[in-house]
């Protein structure tokens, strides 16, 4: 597949459905968004942390799909450190910034919960196959066919605008109108590509409805989208997760649910 | 498995067009009218005609998927079994002309799988079909394969596949050999000689050349561009009876050439233009900083007043040398150095050129005319490199109507370039580079999907070119075009030393 989206490496986590993934990333992003302290948000990590381990992802292909996380969550981190919410005593400050031990915790507290949040969707998705996720949505949890399919059949079209990119900045130097500045240049081309991507749409809608999508037959599923012992299992691990973290957090006494502050 | 599932032929289906027509939205004529044709169960059919003679609307007609009342008017009637063809889904397979924009899932099973999913086909049945038709249409791949990594050919392949899958009782094949090497366009027509037979389905294949599909039809329809058939029979004697206004019309009749202006005035070839040595083409893979070379060691020299053809099986970095020699891609390894009497000033590397001194300089056709359309009309397309080189409004409008009549655009002049045909944008797009008269010439397949007269007048302006002193060089699998206008030939994937 294109660059966009690579292999997927066959793992146990590989061959849960989607829909459990799913299920688990936003149970556990819902749950540590409940509250932000440094407890719940560092079980979950070191807990999500061991479950990696069933991804199947190697070490280079772990750091590199989840390198934005890495750089985003110490940049939201500091963020707050210096900008946040100030309390207790003071440690640092200048101008606008002040850095307080009441900040500095919170600053910490969020790190980790970007990390917590954004490591298990991150992984989840990149062991996942988007047929398999279409599969799951349609059959599982019951979306409408066209919707999952035509959804389906845009990210597989991806691939195709990249190199309808490349041909469109081509065709404009030899057009001899490659010369304005960058950023005018990628507006007008931005413009075309989208033309391009109409266009490319609407053939391969009609390529989808001479292939009989979109009849008033009801649809039959080649590929069985199943939710067995694996799924159940994943789901519990993810409620496990999240339980244990929250549990944790109360007992340290650093749970704070976010409606409760004023 | 597969026998069982082959030996269970399909009813062929039949059709009835009564004074049939269909207007495209927003266009002024019909596309297709006046048309009164039936197809028997069974029929092999070679629809032609000239290139805007409504071929394809008639193909998407019988697959009823021209769409509702927004997409046009239509007029009369046209059955497929008795039934309007939207109402009946499956019974026609259509293949599009072009492979990449139908292929619709990631796995190559899961997209033979697709359409007999949407007809409701039992599970156990869809996976028994998908290895039939796989393995009718000779893609020997596992089910898991990638979709987007095959060649032309395998991507025609998987294409028809899929129709296949929902065996159809009427199958449509829209240009099938589109863009495929000589080798590829033989194992194409051979296929779906085979998997008629095997189904017994009717068949309906547009292709401009006749002598491909000759001994696989047993009927030849010719659409009249104004309306109705022109000829319709069986195809030896509509040939014979027809051939020469056949050929007038812009079919391809075997026996008959295109006809192609002489060449009194032969030049010698002039000055150097463009030198490469040992040259290496590639792209840079999206997320990557290396290219990927698809040709090396090349050697080429590009003077005044030659034709050059570039050709070699498909995949062999034909359109890359192209776009490399054009100045629009780095080299990925050797020289590529414009002479003075091309640079006129400017660096040796062409890749270092600004876009507007390119125009007089390295004229590019792209293989998908459409990359390459700027503008709302085809008038305004053809103004933009004669307006990008400030050339002043007379000399302008003299450029662009010398060229709009010279290539038989000037009734199309306030039409949207997008809504040509395909000939038509081909024409277009060969014009919009000769409006700034670049010393140098670079086409890529200018002669791919053409009917007969458009190719007599490409050759002819090539030529024409050619013994005005330019450098042209054609990327290309038309032998005919090789052997009516190239003074060299460097065959890709081969021999790398050509002197021109």
């Amino acid at each position: 597949m294109s660059a966009l989206l690579p292999e997927i490496q066959d793992s146990a986590i590989a061959r849960v459905n989607p829909v459990a993934k799913l299920a688990v990333a936003v149970f556990l992003s819902v749950t540590l968004l409940l509250s932000i302290d440094v407890v719940s948000a560092s079980v979950a990590l070191l807990l999500v942390g061991i479950l990696l381990f069933w991804s199947g992802l190697d070490a280079r292909q772990f750091w590199m799909r989840t390198a934005p996380l890495w750089l985003a969550a110490p940049f939201a981190g500091l963020t707050t450190v210096l900008y946040g919410e100030d309390s207790g005593a003071v440690l640092f400050e200048w101008g606008l910034i002040s850095v307080t031990e009441g900040s500095l915790t919170l600053g910490l507290s969020i790190t980790l919960r970007v990390l917590a949040i954004g490591l298990p969707s991150i992984v989840l998705f990149a062991t996942t196959d988007p047929t398999d996720l279409a599969d799951g949505l349609a059959q599982v949890l019951r979306l409408p066919a066209r919707f999952v399919l035509g959804g389906l059949a845009g990210v597989r079209m991806i691939g195709l605008f990249l190199d309808d990119w490349r041909a469109l900045g081509q065709a404009r130097r030899a057009r001899g109108v490659g010369d304005s500045h960058a950023l005018v240049r990628l507006g007008t081309q931005a413009f075309a590509l989208l033309v391009l991507a109409i266009r490319r749409g609407s053939k391969l809608a009609t390529a989808m409805e001479a292939k009989g999508f979109g009849s008033d037959i009801a649809r039959t599923w080649a590929r069985p989208s199943r939710f067995g012992v694996a799924e159940v299992v994943l789901i519990g691990i993810g409620i496990g997760i999240a339980g244990v973290s929250v549990a944790a957090a109360v007992y340290a006494g650093t749970w704070s649910f976010i409606l409760d502050r004023s | 498995m597969t026998a069982a599932f082959s030996a269970r032929p399909v009813p062929g289906a039949q059709i009835r067009a009564r004074d049939w027509g269909w207007r495209h939205a927003g266009r002024g004529t019909p596309a297709v009218s006046a048309l009164d044709l039936d197809i028997e169960a069974g029929e092999r059919v070679l629809l032609l005609g000239a290139s805007g003679a409504g071929k394809s609307t008639l193909l998407q007609a019988m697959a009823g998927v021209l769409g509702g009342e927004e997409e046009g008017d239509e007029f009369g009637s046209i059955l497929l079994d008795g039934r309007r063809p939207a109402d009946a889904r499956g019974r026609a397979g259509l293949v599009l002309q072009d492979p990449d924009s139908q292929i619709v899932l990631a796995r190559i099973g899961d997209d033979v799988a697709f359409s007999a999913e949407n007809l409701g086909v039992p599970r156990d049945e869809i996976w028994k079909r998908v290895r039939w038709a796989l393995d009718a249409v000779g893609l020997d791949l596992p089910l898991s394969s990638s979709s987007s990594n095959l060649s032309g050919g395998q991507k025609q392949r998987l294409a028809l596949a899929g129709v296949l899958a929902m065996r159809p009782g009427l199958l449509l094949l829209d240009e099938p050999t589109a863009n495929l090497d000589p080798a590829g366009v033989r194992e194409i027509r051979d296929v779906v000689d085979r998997v008629v037979a095997d189904t017994a389905a009717t068949l309906v294949v547009v292709e401009h050349r006749v002598a491909v599909w000759r001994d696989v039809v047993d009927r030849v329809i010719v659409l009249n561009p104004a309306g109705g058939i022109l000829a319709d029979g069986h195809p030896d004697a509509v040939l014979e009876r027809e051939g020469p206004r056949l050929a007038a019309a812009g079919v391809w009749v075997p026996g008959i050439p295109p006809r192609v202006a002489p060449r009194p005035h032969r030049v010698s070839p002039g000055l150097d233009l463009l030198q490469a040595a040992d040259l290496s083409v590639g792209r840079t893979p999206f997320g990557s900083k290396v290219p990927s070379v698809a040709a090396s060691g090349l050697d080429l020299t590009l003077a005044e007043g030659t034709g050059t053809a570039v050709t070699g099986a498909n995949g062999t970095g034909k359109s890359t040398l192209a776009l490399t020699l054009a100045g629009l891609l780095e080299p990925a390894g050797g020289v590529l150095r414009a002479t003075p009497t091309l640079a006129r000033g400017l660096p040796p590397a062409p890749i270092r050129w600004k876009s507007r001194s390119l125009l007089t300089r390295l004229g590019t056709v792209f293989q998908e005319p459409e990359h390459q359309f700027l503008a709302q009309s085809v008038h305004r397309e053809l103004a933009i490199g004669p307006t990008a080189l400030k050339l002043g409004q007379d000399e302008i409008s003299s450029r662009v109507d010398d060229l709009l009549q010279r290539l038989r655009l000037g009734h199309l002049a306030d039409a949207n370039p997008f809504t040509l045909s395909g000939g038509e944008k081909r024409r277009l797009s060969v014009a919009t580079v000769l409006a700034t008269r670049p010393q140098v010439l670079l086409l890529d397949e200018p002669t791919f999907g053409q009917d007969a007269v458009t190719w007599g007048e490409l050759v002819s302006l090539l030529g024409e070119l050619v013994d005005g002193g330019s450098s042209v060089v054609t990327v290309t699998h038309d032998l005919a075009l090789v052997a009516a206008f190239a003074d060299h030939e460097l065959v890709l994937g081969s021999a790398t030393e050509v002197r021109a």
